[in-house]
C-alpha cells in the first residue's frame, strides 16, 4: 500500500516531467501558433484537447505549460532552499539569540502568503515569471527553515554529535559531517511537498495575471482565458485544471509515501 | 503569576512586535525600494512639475522616518489616506469591501470545519475501507486548485443548471437571500480543498491521542462509541486541529483574493487587483498591511485559544521561549 503510493505518485510525476521534456523538442502544433479558422474547436482527432479562442492547440499549450510549471517550481523552491536550509542549520547549531532571531523572522514571513508578496512585487516591477518565482521562494524559505531547524535539533542531541563537539570539532564541521547528511531524507520529503505547493501557487498567480505573460503558455492563465468562453467552449476549463491536479497529486503522493516509508524505517531501528 | 498568564503576556508582546515588523517590511518594499513612488504611480512619461506636486501631496519630500510615522499613525487612528484612483477615503473603500470578504472567509472556514472534522474523526474511528476511501478522496481534494473548482462549479451550477449566479454580488441591502445565494459557489470552492487538508489532520490527531485505547476502555464500561469519540478523544485532539485552522484561515483570506476575481465579487481582493492595475500605491500598501495584520492576528488568537484549551501547552511553550 505504502509502496503503491510511491509508485503511483512517482509515475504521475514522471508523466509531467517527460511531457515537459518532450515539449522542449516537439509539440503537435506550435504552442503559440494561431489558427483563427479553427478557433474554439471541440476535442477531435486533429486536436485531442480542442483549440482556444485564437485557434491554438490546447494539448500543445498544456505540454509547453508543463515546462513553465516545472521551471518556476524548481526555481522558487530552489530559492526557498538556499535561504531556508542554511538559516535552519545555523539556528540549530548556534541556539540562543541567533536561533530566536532567525525563527521569529521565519514566523514573520508566514504573514505574507505568496499572493501578497507577488502583489507587492507586481506593484513595483510588474507581473512575470520572475515575480512568481521570488514570491513563492520567499514563502517557501520559512517552511524549510523550520523543518531544517527541527530535524537538525534532533541530531544535535545525539551522542555522536555531542562526542564530536566534545572532541573539539567546530559547529560548522559537525553540521557538515553529522547534521546535514542525517537530515537529507527529511528535507527531500519536504522539498517534494513544497514543489507541489509551488506548482499550485504558480497556477493561482498566473490565473490572476501576476505570472507568466502572454504568449508564454501557463496552465493558470489558460484557465483564466477559458473562463471567458465557459458558455461556448466549456471543454477549455477541463484540461489545464486536470494537468495541475495531476502534477500536484503526483508530487503529494510521492512525498507522503516517502515520509511514511521513512517513519517506518526509523521505528524499526528504534 | 500563573504560567498561562505569563505565556499570554509574552504572546501579546510578540503580537505587537510582529505587527510592527510586518508594517516596516511593507513600508520598505513599497515606499523605499521603488526609489520614487510618485514615479511608480504616474509612470515614466510624467511631467516634472506633476511629479513634484504629487511628491509633495504624498509627503515624499519628508524624511523617511517621518513618512513611516505619518502612515502608521494614520492607520492606527483610522485615517488611511485617500485613494488616488478612486478619489475616495481608503477607510470607506475598505469598509464597503470588507462586508464581502470577511463573510466569505468565515463561511468557507465554517463549511470546511463542518465537513472535515466529523469525516476525519470517523475515518480514525472506523479504519479499514472507510478510512482508505476517505484518505483517497481527501488526497485528490488537496490537489484540486480552488479556482479550478470554482470554474467547474460555475460550469455545472450556473451554466448547465442555473441554480446559482456565475458571478457578481447584489449587495447585502437588496435582501440577504440573494446575497447569500451569490456567495454559495465561492464558499464551496474555497472550502473543499481546505476541508480535505483539515480532514487528514483531524484523522491523524485523533489517532495520535490513542483513540483505540479510549474505545476499548469505554466499551468495557458500556458507553456508546459516538459519545466516546466526541466527549473524550476529540477534546484532546483539538490542539493540532485548531492550530491548522488558524493557518488555513490565512490561506482562505489569500484564497478569497483569487476567488473574488473568478466570481467578480466586490471584496478586498478585487480592490487589491484594481489598486495594482491603477498603480494606486497607497491603497496597495494599506491593503497588504490589512491582510498581513489579519493573518498575524488570527494566529495570535489561535495560540491564545490553544493555551486556554490546554494550559500544559502554555507552560511548555513558556519554558521554550525562555
Amino acid at each position: 500500500m505504502r509502496n503503491l503510493r510511491i509508485l503511483i505518485g512517482g509515475a504521475m510525476t514522471l508523466i509531467v516531467i517527460v511531457t515537459a521534456l518532450v515539449a522542449l523538442v516537439w509539440t503537435p502544433y506550435g504552442p503559440t501558433a494561431i489558427d483563427i479558422l479553427h478557433r474554439l474547436a471541440a476535442p477531435s482527432a486533429a486536436h485531442p484537447f480542442g483549440t482556444d479562442a485564437f485557434g491554438r492547440d490546447t494539448l500543445s499549450m498544456i505540454m509547453a505549460g508543463a515546462e513553465n510549471s516545472i521551471i518556476v517550481a524548481l526555481a522558487a523552491v530552489g530559492l526557498g532552499a538556499v535561504l531556508g536550509i542554511p538559516a535552519g542549520l545555523l539556528a540549530a547549531a548556534r541556539g540562543g539569540w541567533t536561533e530566536e532571531l532567525l525563527m521569529r523572522g521565519a514566523d514573520l514571513t508566514f504573514a505574507f502568503p505568496a499572493l501578497l508578496t507577488a502583489v507587492m512585487i507586481t506593484a513595483l516591477r510588474g507581473p512575470g515569471a520572475y515575480t512568481v518565482m521570488i514570491a513563492i521562494g520567499v514563502f517557501t524559505a520559512p517552511v524549510l527553515a523550520r523543518v531544517t531547524r527541527t530535524a537538525a535539533g534532533v541530531i544535535w542531541v545525539q551522542d555522536y554529535a555531542r562526542a564530536a563537539r566534545a572532541l573539539g570539532r567546530g559547529r560548522g564541521a559537525v553540521t557538515r559531517v553529522h547534521i546535514l547528511p542525517n537530515i537529507l531524507s527529511v528535507l527531500t520529503v519536504q522539498i517534494t511537498i513544497q514543489l507541489s505547493l509551488a506548482i499550485l501557487a504558480e497556477a493561482g498567480l498566473s490565473f490572476v495575471g501576476l505570472g507568466a505573460q502572454p504568449p508564454a503558455p501557463s496552465w493558470g492563465r489558460m484557465l483564466n482565458d477559458a473562463q471567458t468562453y465557459i458558455y461556448t467552449a466549456p471543454f477549455l476549463t477541463l484540461f489545464p485544471g486536470l494537468a495541475i491536479a495531476l502534477a500536484v497529486l503526483g508530487l503529494n503522493m510521492l512525498g507522503d509515501g516517502l515520509r511514511d516509508a521513512m517513519d517506518l524505517r526509523r521505528r524499526r531501528r528504534a | 503569576m500563573g504560567a498561562v498568564t505569563h505565556y499570554l503576556l509574552r504572546r501579546c508582546a510578540t503580537l505587537v512586535a510582529a505587527l510592527f515588523f510586518a508594517s516596516i517590511i511593507i513600508f520598505i518594499v513599497l515606499q523605499i525600494l521603488p526609489g520614487d513612488p510618485a514615479l511608480v504611480i504616474l509612470g515614466p512619461d510624467a511631467q516634472a512639475d506633476t511629479l513634484k506636486a504629487l511628491r509633495h501631496q504624498l509627503g515624499l519630500d519628508l524624511p523617511v522616518w517621518l513618512r513611516y510615522l505619518h502612515w502608521i499613525g494614520g492607520v492606527l487612528t483610522g485615517h488611511l489616506g485617500r485613494s488616488t484612483a478612486y478619489d475616495s477615503s481608503i477607510a470607506n473603500l475598505i469598509l464597503q469591501r470588507i462586508a464581502v470578504t470577511v463573510p466569505l472567509a468565515i463561511f468557507a472556514m465554517l463549511l470546511a470545519s463542518l465537513l472535515a472534522i466529523p469525516v476525519g474523526a470517523w475515518a480514525a474511528a472506523r479504519r479499514g475501507a472507510v478510512d482508505g476511501s476517505i484518505m483517497a478522496v481527501t488526497q485528490i481534494g488537496i490537489a484540486v486548485p480552488d479556482f479550478w473548482l470554482a470554474l467547474l462549479l460555475i460550469l455545472i451550477f450556473a451554466v448547465h443548471v442555473t441554480w446559482f449566479p456565475a458571478g457578481g454580488f447584489p449587495g447585502w441591502w437588496h435582501g440577504t437571500g440573494a446575497a447569500l445565494k451569490a456567495l454559495v459557489l465561492p464558499v464551496v470552492a474555497l472550502a473543499v480543498p481546505q476541508a480535505a487538508i483539515l480532514a487528514r489532520v483531524t484523522r491523524g490527531a485523533v489517532l495520535d491521542v490513542g483513540l483505540r485505547d479510549y474505545l476499548r476502555t469505554a466499551r468495557a464500561k458500556g458507553l456508546r462509541e459516538g459519545a466516546i469519540l466526541w466527549r473524550h478523544a476529540m477534546p484532546n485532539a483539538l490542539i493540532p486541529v485548531t492550530t491548522l485552522m488558524g493557518l488555513q484561515f490565512s490561506f482562505l483570506l489569500a484564497g478569497t483574493i483569487i476567488i473574488e476575481n473568478v466570481f467578480t465579487l466586490p471584496g478586498l481582493g478585487s480592490l487589491l487587483f484594481q489598486a495594482i492595475g491603477q498603480r494606486d500605491l497607497i491603497l496597495v500598501q494599506d491593503l497588504v498591511l490589512l491582510f498581513a495584520g489579519l493573518v498575524i492576528l488570527i494566529n495570535f488568537l489561535v495560540d491564545v485559544l490553544n493555551a486556554v484549551i490546554d494550559p500544559r501547552l502554555a507552560q511548555n511553550l513558556g519554558q521554550g521561549l525562555q
